[in-house]
């Protein structure tokens, strides 16, 4: 089986500072990856990697060219413009015609549960009503492959969890979904296996079950257990 | 005090009298400036905005000479405009000196690199915090550069007051290009600087409290039109919403 993305020995530098360090890995279609690790890991580099954001300046990575990708960051943008616009423009800039992108715009607020709010200045609805704006701007792509920078990390209990819960259902429908995420009961509800990242290297790959309940490498270890305090 | 008090007196007396050479010399500065910033605003703009995104060799070479140009004295710019369209100069041919046209030439070549740094500024920052998000969206550095000069659109309204302020402002480059002929080329500031040098201080000091008074009565209705903006951005309109979800609804699925 052919993967979606497969790294060998990649690094990225920034200027001087090498973000990502010699990493190593395969990720199949279908799978929910979780990236876990402190500040300055190289999670986000990660993503950003994959999903071409970064050009590798070491190492080997090839990406399945007719899996289609969307990311979802932390802060989503929106521009000053209605909900409706703002979905309906990542369409148009894949290609979709104006009207048709407006039409496929509503029906991803309607995914979401932002029907209502569908001619809201996006810049003036709350942070979680933002991200999932955001996420129906990346829903609307019909993503193979959905990418998620620490998506919940800024919101209130209640957006988390509508978050979540729409990221178990694009899950459930065949999403492939590779996330950051500093939460590790999210980590546990949503992936089926975490990546450990420590100053830029991959330091353990292990399906869920195992990373929580199985031996880990050290610092792993002691992330594991400073989180869960 | 008195000198001042007269200004105020002689300022109020011509306005509200509706003097028309104070009027005819107010619409002229208006007129020169206001053409000015429209030129500067469309070349400044679209160039700025690829300057905040393009990344090429000797840029950093460029933005220097852009934020040297800032401090352009107006009245070089004034000889070099007087240089170009005289007689014996490349542009003499069009026979522009001393003309309407020679000033609004000299307040763009002024203004354009006010415009062009501002906004460069407003949208390579932008670009930093969000051009990432557009280049994952699909979006090359030309759309790129293009979506954030319409979403940095009420910010960059201030620019056109800052450009607009410098044109008006100014009085070496139309003193030299225009001439500062009675009925044709005068306007304000070439108005204060003769009135000043007959010795008419009342009416100088007059002339510059009207140019205040429409500088800022433009502030006021941009910053106006500006809040209007944004509120109208930040409040659906009632029925939107019912409109929407009456729409036929097709596209893939």
């Amino acid at each position: 089986m052919s993967a979606l993305f497969e790294l060998q020995a990649v690094g990225v530098h920034y200027g001087k500072v090498q973000a990502l360090k010699a990493c190593g890995l395969r990720i199949q279609a279908g799978e929910r990856v979780a990236l876990v690790g402190s500040n300055g890991s190289g999670k986000s580099t990660l993503l950003r990697t994959l999903h071409g954001l970064v050009r590798p300046t070491l190492g080997a990575m090839q990406v399945d060219a007719a899996a289609r990708q969307a990311m979802l960051f932390q802060h989503p943008y929106m521009l000053r413009a209605s909900a409706q616009t703002n979905v309906a423009l990542g369409l148009w800039l894949k290609g979709v015609a104006w009207k048709d992108a407006k039409t496929q715009a509503l029906r991803a607020l309607e995914r979401v549960g932002l029907l209502a709010l569908a001619q809201r200045n996006a810049k003036a609805l709350s942070g979680g009503q933002q991200q999932r704006l955001a996420l129906a701007r990346a829903w609307a792509l019909r993503p193979d492959v959905l990418l998620l920078d620490e998506p919940t990390a800024s919101l209130d209990p209640a957006a988390k969890r509508e978050v979540e819960a729409l990221m178990a259902e694009f899950a459930e429908a065949g999403m492939t979904l590779i996330f950051s995420s500093h939460n590790l009961g999210q980590v546990k509800r949503l992936a089926s296996r975490v990546m450990y990242l420590e100053q830029g290297r991959l330091l353990a790959d292990l399906p869920t079950h195992d990373f929580f309940n199985g031996p880990l490498p050290l610092e792993a270890e002691i992330f594991v257990k400073g989180e869960l305090v | 005090m008195n000198t001042f008090s007269d200004s105020v007196n002689t300022a109020f007396s011509l306005i509200t009298s509706f003097d028309p050479l104070l009027g005819s010399i107010v619409l002229r500065s208006l007129a020169v400036s206001a053409c000015a910033c429209l030129l500067a605003c469309s070349a400044g703009l679209v160039l700025g905005a690829w300057l905040g995104v393009a990344r090429f060799r000797g840029r950093d070479g460029v933005l220097t000479v852009l934020n040297t140009l800032l401090a352009l004295p107006s009245v070089v710019v004034g000889l070099v405009v007087y240089l170009l369209l005289s007689r014996s100069g490349p542009l003499g041919f069009l026979g522009w000196l001393f003309s309407f046209k020679a000033m609004v030439l000299a307040q763009t070549v002024l203004v354009l690199p006010v415009v062009t740094a501002l906004v460069r500024q407003t949208i390579e920052d932008a670009d930093r915090l969000h051009g990432e998000q557009f280049q994952s969206l699909g979006a090359g550095k030309g759309m790129r550069s293009l979506l954030l000069l319409w979403d940095e659109r009420y910010t960059l309204l201030t620019v056109l007051i800052a450009a607009f302020g410098r044109a008006i402002s100014e009085v070496g480059a139309v003193m030299v290009v225009g001439g500062n002929i009675d009925g044709f080329t005068r306007v304000m500031t070439t108005a204060i600087a003769l009135e000043t040098s007959k010795g008419d201080l009342p009416l100088a000091l007059a002339l510059g409290l009207v140019l205040l008074a429409v500088v800022l009565l433009l502030n006021v209705l941009i910053a106006l039109v500006r809040r209007w903006r944004e509120r109208l951005d930040d409040d659906p309109p009632p029925d939107g919403v019912k409109l929407l979800a009456a729409q036929p609804q097709g596209g893939g699925e």
